[in-house]
């Protein structure tokens, strides 16, 4: 029977799906070609679920619904965090959809199942919940970037995600039978129980190599990480920024929750593997992303590279190190949702900022927003004071104290290779002339919110003490 | 009486009695299955035939003699343009066609769910009259 207590524990999911529903049926009788309700009903949405997380936010772990839900000090970091990107995230699509005129209601209606699908994720404590939570978040994705019917290279990110994307959901649920089948739960925490008492049974690593393939794939971690260039180089601007920002918070619960909940007396097996992601990915991302000349693909290229690093502080193995990890994928969450804010910035109507050398002479155009696209590549870079800085530092601190030294060298080793890639959108934005002068057009809450976006990074970096003791507090509790 | 008598002489004529014997026992229903229904199919067609020699009248011509194929052609290029329609009013049955699936087991159990599962039910049907409501007002519903 269900409680009132599961109920209320639920509550943001049932909020923010009812909201949904009513927004997908108030949109179909709204006539504004701007979907002004839609949009502020949207935003509402975001702001009221983000309350209800944080007003519910339990005093110590709880479940719900036969262990199935789990609702901790993990999961309201990362569902705020959740709310807070993607409100951003609406507000840049909202000004992209407009200006490049095929501004539809459902692009929210279906961000908002998306963010369900993420918060489902983020709270799941059984291998269906994670499941369904995926399935959620990866089908309106696929819907979001097909949407925008005209573009040939759109309907091709789309084909190409849901088709990678089907094999990978079939990779994990077939590691997540076997999984079952050896221990006979789909409870994450009777997982660990009945691992840790049953020893080993060579099922059990065979599972989690297919488990792991999905992880991967869903994080984007070589070799499992064709699809992100392609994707986000033909998906619309908009969705892009939405695809790189929220959802890797998502993906990177979702790891937490199978690795760490569930797998975790299977340590040793996953941290081999993670090392070997982790060193494929930081080298293919930094050194693939040189050639690019397309700054959509340049990033993609640098999202594979900063998974690498997210995957240090998992792999490392200790609840600090996943504080870290935490700590970096918010971090890199804020800077991508700003660099492809900057993209959407600089476009207009039937342009594309895309290319690199969009972004020649950006400071004689408009010095402020050359100033945050600064702080947006030297905080990915890595360069102190910005936030970017202390994601690589508490990362690469807890590899070296579980005794990876060689690791962290060659971490530092493709860093620096990452920064060039960076530093080089600086100067073509600081040393070269630019090939049009056109003035930037950009509505007042679009500046207001991509500075406070670029600012957090620079305030947050000087300040990063607040961020990490919240992240450091939710995973001891844990763990 | 006289099945159980067929299948005994059935079993006995054809292995030794012992373990397998019991096995195949389980299976003699759908031998008896597949039996009957060869025996109904196959009677059904014949009769149907001689009926319609005796009895009928045969005037072909060529509408009446092609296969139907839902209103298109029966052989042809398979790379044609057909309306997307077709494909819009197969989605949206299968939507419903799935929600009766789950409607039959619900009612037949309905006494012994309570509460809980009648409105888990309700909220399901609440979620598809918002699909539903979604697809009138774009007009998916209307075929011109």
């Amino acid at each position: 029977m269900i409680s009132k207590a599961e109920i209320l524990i639920l509550m943001p999911e049932i909020f923010i799906l009812t909201l949904a529903c009513l927004i997908l049926i108030v949109d179909t009788f709204s006539q504004d070609p701007l979907r002004r309700v839609t949009y502020y009903l949207s935003q509402l949405t975001l702001v009221l679920t983000a309350v209800l997380v944080i007003g519910f936010s339990p005093e110590q772990t709880v479940y719900a619904f036969g262990n199935s839900f789990i609702s901790d000090g993990m999961s309201v970091v990362l569902k705020t965090g959740v709310f807070v990107i993607s409100f951003f995230a609406f507000l840049y699509s909202h000004e992209y959809l407009k200006e490049h005129g095929w501004l539809k209601g459902e692009y929210f209606v279906l961000g908002l199942f998306a963010i369900l699908g993420m918060m489902i994720l983020i709270s799941a404590y059984s291998l269906l919940t994670v499941y369904l939570g995926l399935e959620l978040l990866s089908l309106s994705l696929y819907a979001m970037i097909a949407m925008h019917r005209e573009s040939t290279t759109a309907s091709e990110a789309a084909m190409k995600f849901f088709v990678l994307g089907a094999i990978a959901s079939g990779m994990l649920l077939y590691g997540m039978s076997m999984i079952y089948g050896v221990t006979g739960s789909l409870e994450l925490g009777t997982i660990a129980t009945n691992i840790e008492s049953n020893g080993d049974n060579p099922l059990l690593v065979f599972g989690l190599v297919f488990i792991m393939v999905g992880i991967a794939f869903k994080l984007g971690a070589v070799p499992f990480h064709m699809w992100i260039p392609d994707v986000y180089q033909g998906s619309p601007t908009c969705v892009t920024l939405f695809i790189a920002s929220a959802p890797k918070l998502a993906a990177f619960a979702m790891a937490m929750r199978l690795l760490v909940d569930g797998l975790q007396p299977l340590l040793n097996d996953w941290q081999g593997m993670l090392i070997i992601l982790s060193i494929l990915s930081m080298a293919t991302g930094n050194i693939i992303a040189i050639s690019q000349t397309n700054i959509k693909r340049m990033l993609a290229y640098s999202t594979i590279a900063h998974v690498g690093f997210l995957l240090l502080g998992l792999l490392s193995g200790t609840p600090s190190g996943y504080a870290g990890s935490m700590f970096y994928i918010i971090t890199y969450a804020l800077m991508s949702m700003g660099a492809f804010g900057m993209i959407i910035l600089l476009g207009r109507k039937g342009f594309e900022a895309d290319e690199l050398a969009h972004f020649k002479g950006l400071s004689e155009r408009s010095p402020w927003f050359a100033f945050i696209m600064l702080i947006l590549m030297f905080s990915m870079a890595g360069v102190p004071p910005f936030l970017g800085f202390w994601g690589k530092w508490f990362v690469l601190k807890e590899v070296v104290d579980a005794g990876f030294v060689w690791l962290a060298a060659t971490a530092v080793f493709f860093s620096i290779i990452g920064a060039y890639y960076y530093i080089r959108v600086i100067k073509f934005m600081y040393f070269d002339k630019a090939d049009s002068m056109t003035a930037i057009k950009a509505s007042k809450q679009m500046r207001f919110a991509l500075s406070v976006n670029g600012l957090a990074l620079l305030i947050l970096g000087l300040m990063p003490g607040a961020l990490l003791a919240i992240c450091v507090s939710v995973l001891s509790i844990a763990a | 009486m006289y099945l159980v008598c067929l299948h005994e002489v059935f079993f006995n004529f054809w292995i030794d009695k012992g373990v397998t014997n019991q096995v195949l026992e389980n299976y003699f229903p759908i031998l008896l299955f597949i039996v009957i229904g060869l025996v109904l199919g196959v009677s059904m067609i014949v009769i149907g035939f001689g009926l319609g020699k005796i009895m009928g009248h045969a005037r072909p011509y060529k509408a009446k003699q092609s296969p139907y194929e839902c209103g298109f052609e029966a052989f042809e290029n398979a790379r044609i343009k057909f309306d997307v329609r077709y494909y819009l009013v197969a989605i949206l049955f299968i939507i419903f066609d799935l929600e009766i699936a789950f409607l039959f087991p619900w009612a037949v159990v309905l006494d012994e769910i309570g509460m809980a599962g009648f409105w888990a039910m309700m909220i399901f049907l609440a979620v598809l009259v918002v699909g539903f409501i979604y697809e009138w007002r774009k007009g998916a519903l209307e075929w011109e």
